[in-house]
């Protein structure tokens, strides 16, 4: 069993939060296929948030067929994220090397580099949004 | 989906004063809605209005179709109402009170009452004025609760508690609505504490509602701005501005957007829900300062805050 948690600050949707805590926990192993997520109730005792919210994030993630909800039992994971990520890490790592190398030579600094890179993350997020 | 409490134009005069005025509002069932306004806004005014413990002076209002004053029979046993600062009788004992609410309300839950505040460690035979503030306004949510209203109004719950009593509270609050679904609605002045256990929100600012919707769409819909210096007329075309700052060289604007933002000479950034808030209340802090002196102090209940 995962324990949720909310940074009330981070700007991040709370029903998302809980959804990247649990593909979190996927990816690194902590759950696994057959495992029972917290029931709302258990979250909302957890960390006092609105039940709609908790549902919501449940939704979503069984939208992506990452887990299914059981009638009168719960939620269960179904699929894992392990594996198919962590393959693709070490490529993506090495172009990013590549990148921030490029980014030094024309004279990035840390900071530019990281504002650069929020600004575009960001950006790219809005797309996306916009888009869906 | 269906509404729990809908007002028409609804309007409270005292005297010469207006507390609250053409207020429209409607709230789906199923949601914990805040209700968020500075001292003084008409948040009393309207929850008393909406379980019928004042008259209006023009308008409609009604939960579930049905009038708290007119149909008082059918509409007060769905409703529940926690005053400000959760008054209860002190000299009573907690087990006094849950018969007190037994005897007035014929679909009372002792069970879950008892359960509840078995679950709280709040003993059954501590008279109300020895427990701490924590603990009565426990008893106060759990009294409401028990009375199993499918609306739940509480004026200010939260003002007068610490940090880790208002978490508790708050919880107990969810649990009750994960457990059965009531629809709440809860005043607050801040949104702070707020902002993880609400999905719904009203802004009300000088006697009338500023904004009112899911609270995750009206993230998504308002943004910062910020660009160099420039005039706000060509996006306040098709965005709303909602504050506007300058520099000689930088313009900084929160709008709500009206549908997709082209802006290519602007830097957008999200706008926390505080921000976003005290900017419409201090959008109407020009009005609020020309009404009369008695506009703010026309609810004696919230002045001392």
């Amino acid at each position: 069993m995962i324990e949720f948690h909310l940074d009330s600050h981070s700007g991040v949707a709370a029903y998302l939060q809980l959804v990247q805590q649990v593909k979190q926990a996927l990816r690194l192993g902590r759950l696994q296929v057959g495992d029972q997520l917290p029931t709302v109730r258990e979250a909302v005792a957890q960390i006092t948030i609105n039940p709609n919210t908790v549902l919501k994030a449940y939704r979503e993630l069984e939208r992506e067929g990452l887990v299914e909800s059981r009638p009168g039992q719960g939620t269960f994971v179904q699929r894992t994220l392990a594996g198919t990520s962590l393959s693709s890490h070490a490529p993506l790592r090495r172009s990013l090397v590549r990148w921030l190398h490029s980014a030094s030579e024309a004279g990035l600094d840390n900071e530019s580099v990281l504002a650069l890179f929020m600004s575009t993350f960001q950006d790219t997020q809005n797309e996306h949004e916009e888009t869906a | 989906m269906s509404t729990a409490l809908e007002t028409t134009k609804l309007s409270k005069r005292y005297g010469r004063t207006w507390a609250l005025q053409d207020c429209t509002l409607s709230l789906p069932a199923g949601r914990v809605a805040a209700l968020i306004g500075p001292n003084g806004a008409g948040k009393t005014t309207l929850l008393h209005l909406a379980v019928g413990l004042l008259e209006p002076t023009a308008g409609e209002v009604q939960a579930f179709g049905l009038s708290p004053l007119r149909q008082p029979g059918e509409a007060l046993p769905r409703l529940g109402f926690v005053a400000q600062d959760t008054p209860l009788y002190k000299g009573f004992t907690v087990a006094e009170l849950l018969t007190l609410g037994r005897k007035l309300n014929p679909g009372f839950d002792d069970a879950l009452a008892r359960a509840r505040m078995q679950k709280l460690g709040i003993p059954l035979n501590r008279r109300a004025g020895k427990l701490s503030g924590g603990q009565q306004a426990q008893v106060a949510l759990v009294l409401a609760l028990a009375k199993r209203p499918d609306l739940l109004l509480l004026d200010e719950p939260l003002s007068s508690l610490d940090p880790l009593a208002r978490r508790e509270f708050l919880r107990t609050l969810m649990d009750a609505v994960a457990e059965s679904g009531l629809t709440v609605l809860l005043s607050s002045h801040i949104i702070g504490d707020l902002e993880r256990v609400c999905d719904y929100l009203v802004i009300l600012s000088a006697s009338q509602v500023q904004l009112a919707g899911d609270m995750q769409e009206i993230q998504r819909t308002h943004k910062r701005l910020i660009g160099p210096r420039q005039d706000e007329a060509a996006l306040a075309s098709v965005h709303t501005v909602i504050e506007a700052s300058h520099t000689d060289r930088q313009t900084t604007l929160l709008v709500r957007t009206n549908g997709p933002l082209f802006a290519p000479s602007w830097e957008v950034q999200e706008v926390s829900m505080e921000d976003m808030v005290l900017a419409y209340l201090s959008q109407q802090a020009g009005d609020r300062v020309q009404a009369p002196p008695s506009a703010r102090e026309q609810d004696g209940r919230e002045v001392f805050q």
